[in-house]
């Protein structure tokens, strides 16, 4: 299987690419893409050298053009797909189907990728995606089990990659407007969910308080460390209890299931992580590599050295065990 | 420029898993207001709550039908089992008209007349112009789409007609995980539907007790209830032909009463505001999303 990583910055590019990674997504700077945070993503100069960098060394580069055209502007979005084509883009990836109906037609010849915004979950939704607009693999919603993504395998004709490692969307992915019913932005439109810019902590005597859009996501005693307030995974009151009602703040972590994935037919396995430094995508490419390649009793210690990464924070396969639900 | 007058009242699907006599009545009620001009009904949260109602859809669509309605059978909005593909397959060569809700119904409606539920992404008049293309008569937006966006996208197909979420809790999210089940201590393959429980949703609120959410089984909706009454006449403007009421747990022939009062002029927004308080007043009221702020924001006319 390959292994696709994800890369913020020009420097986390080149960690993943000498860690060993397949190929490398990333997106321009501006709200054509789903990692839209401050101080992230690339110029259309610095995608042209990163694709040069990858070329050089055999690592293909995927560039994720993965919001929806927000309207009125859709020429934002076309000029974005027209430059990765020119960079020499290997894939883009796409959610917007006017968009993939773009690419598929005016630069025909392009490698379309579907994004996991997209939301195709099944084999009819997937092959829609084929049939229209020449889509050669697709990411796969957080939705599915390890037995169903196989079963989907076998019926659609297009690749299939699914997400292994790094943060976890607890909604199915480009259907979810929670952050923006919260704070005005969206990952569909703005590329961005919970944004810092909505985030704020105050103390209440002994308590942390951690807020989005002025509503409480958690308080935290003082024994425990302060999370982010991303707004599936805070502490609410719910049928007369307090907790994580939707999902505890963890992260994904599939690598009980790779020889299942494999056997499934699952092309490539993607790392989440735009946002994470270059340190950590390099740790995290060069152990799920050692782990890929590893004989089946060997793994063991490899993910060892990966779940340290996630360390102080707990891991989960999410949707990939029927149990999650 | 079309006068509010024109705007046509929609009663969409009920999202809350009600018993199947329930339902059924519930229809049966609206079959007779004489303001509900079409209604689109169907299970579109959960493919296991289906048996409740399913038995008495066909009774429910011809009396819906004979009272002179315009009926549409809504596909469910996320599809991941083979059944629930095979349902959303069958929705589309049985029923008369569908409204599609996954892009697997798309697919299947491909060429064939169909209405496009909320829980497709149209997000520009680009994606409209494919859909109307395809055979899309009328597409009902998604919630968080500000005014600007929806002028824009029916500038880009104005051909077809539009459909926005004048009343009721939005629909927000979609999970594999059912949090309502979690919730009450079950696991969704063993959910017992719990979710029946709650004929109005099951109220999130922050740990310090703001009213925040409201869980729907596997969907995640709004607590704000969207009210647009003081928007009619800018809906018009904008070219949106259907006001869409979202069923919620209370007097829905009312609430189109209400509607469709406002609309024609008989009372004011604000007349018919307070009179909607004495109908629903079990939810907090937004309309921030179509004024392009965060959907819960309510802006006073």
């Amino acid at each position: 299987m390959e292994l696709i990583c994800p890369a913020g910055t020009p420097a986390a590019y080149r960690e993943a690419v000498e860690a060993g990674a397949d190929a490398v997504y990333c997106g321009f700077r501006d709200e054509t893409n789903a990692r839209n945070f401050p101080g992230l993503n690339f110029t259309r100069d610095e995608l042209r050298q990163a694709v040069a960098y990858g070329h050089a060394r055999g690592v293909q580069t995927y560039v994720a053009l993965n919001t929806f055209m927000r309207a009125g502007h859709e020429d934002t979005w076309y000029r974005a797909a027209d430059d990765a084509v020119a960079a020499g883009a290997d894939a883009v990836i796409l959610a917007d189907m006017a968009l993939m109906d773009y690419v598929s037609s005016v630069h025909s010849n392009q490698r379309l990728h579907v994004s996991v915004q997209a939301s195709a979950s099944n084999v009819d939704a997937i092959s829609l995606l084929v049939e229209s607009f020449g889509a050669k693999r697709l990411v796969l919603p957080r939705v599915l089990t390890v037995p169903e993504i196989a079963n989907l395998a076998r019926q659609v004709d297009c690749e299939l990659e699914v997400f292994a490692f790094g943060g976890l969307c607890v909604m199915a992915e480009g259907r979810c407007s929670l952050s923006s019913y919260v704070t005005g932005q969206s990952p569909n439109v703005q590329g961005v969910c919970s944004p810092a810019s909505h985030v704020h902590y105050r103390d209440d005597g002994p308590e942390m308080v951690s807020e989005l859009g002025g509503f409480t996501i958690n308080r935290f005693g003082s024994d425990e460390p302060a999370g982010y307030p991303t707004l599936c995974k805070g502490r609410f009151h719910i049928a007369a209890d307090d907790g994580y009602a939707f999902e505890d703040p963890v992260s994904l972590d599939v690598m009980e299931h790779l020889d299942a994935l494999r056997s499934a037919g699952v092309t490539a396995l993607k790392i989440e992580g735009r946002q994470r430094g270059k340190a950590y995508v390099a740790q995290v490419v060069s152990s799920l590599r050692a782990a890929l390649e590893a004989p089946r009793e060997a793994r063991a210690e490899k993910l060892a050295q990966l779940r340290r990464l996630s360390e102080g924070q707990r891991t989960t396969a999410g949707a990939y065990e029927k149990k999650w639900r | 420029m079309p006068e509010p007058s024109a705007l046509k009242i929609t009663i969409g699907p009920v999202p809350y898993l009600w018993s199947g006599e329930k339902w059924r009545d519930f229809y049966y009620r609206i079959a007779e207001s004489g303001h509900v001009d079409a209604v689109t009904l169907g299970e579109v949260v959960c493919s296991k709550r289906d048996h409740f109602t399913r038995p008495f859809l066909p009774q429910v669509v011809e009396r819906l039908t004979q009272a002179g309605k315009a009926v549409a059978v809504a596909s469910l909005s996320l599809v991941t089992l083979e059944r629930e593909a095979v349902q959303t397959r069958r929705l589309a060569t049985e029923a008369g008209l569908a409204e599609a809700n996954d892009l697997s119904a798309l697919r299947a409606l491909a060429g064939k007349p169909h209405l496009v539920g909320p829980f497709v992404n149209v997000y520009n008049g680009a994606t409209a112009r494919l859909l109307a293309k395809r055979g899309a008569t009328r597409i009902c937006f998604g919630p968080e789409l500000s005014a600007t966006s929806i002028a824009s996208i029916i500038a880009g197909a104005p051909e077809i007609e539009y459909e926005i979420i004048a009343f009721g809790r939005l629909p927000l999210a979609i999970s594999a995980r059912c949090a309502h089940a979690r919730a009450k201590g079950h696991t969704k393959d063993n959910c017992q539907f719990v979710c029946g429980e709650d004929p109005d949703g099951l109220d999130v609120d922050t740990l310090d007790g703001q009213p925040f959410l409201t869980v729907n089984g596997v969907q995640t909706m709004s607590r704000h209830c969207q009210v647009l009454l003081n928007d009619l006449s800018a809906l018009a403007r904008l070219g949106v032909t259907h006001l869409r009421l979202s069923p919620q747990h209370c007097d829905m022939v009312a609430v189109a009463e209400i509607y469709a009062a406002v609309r024609d002029g008989h009372v004011t927004p604000e007349e018919g505001i307070a009179m909607l308080n004495t109908v629903y007043p079990d939810a907090p009221y937004s309309n921030g999303f179509l004024h392009g702020l965060a959907g819960m924001e309510w802006i006073a006319a």
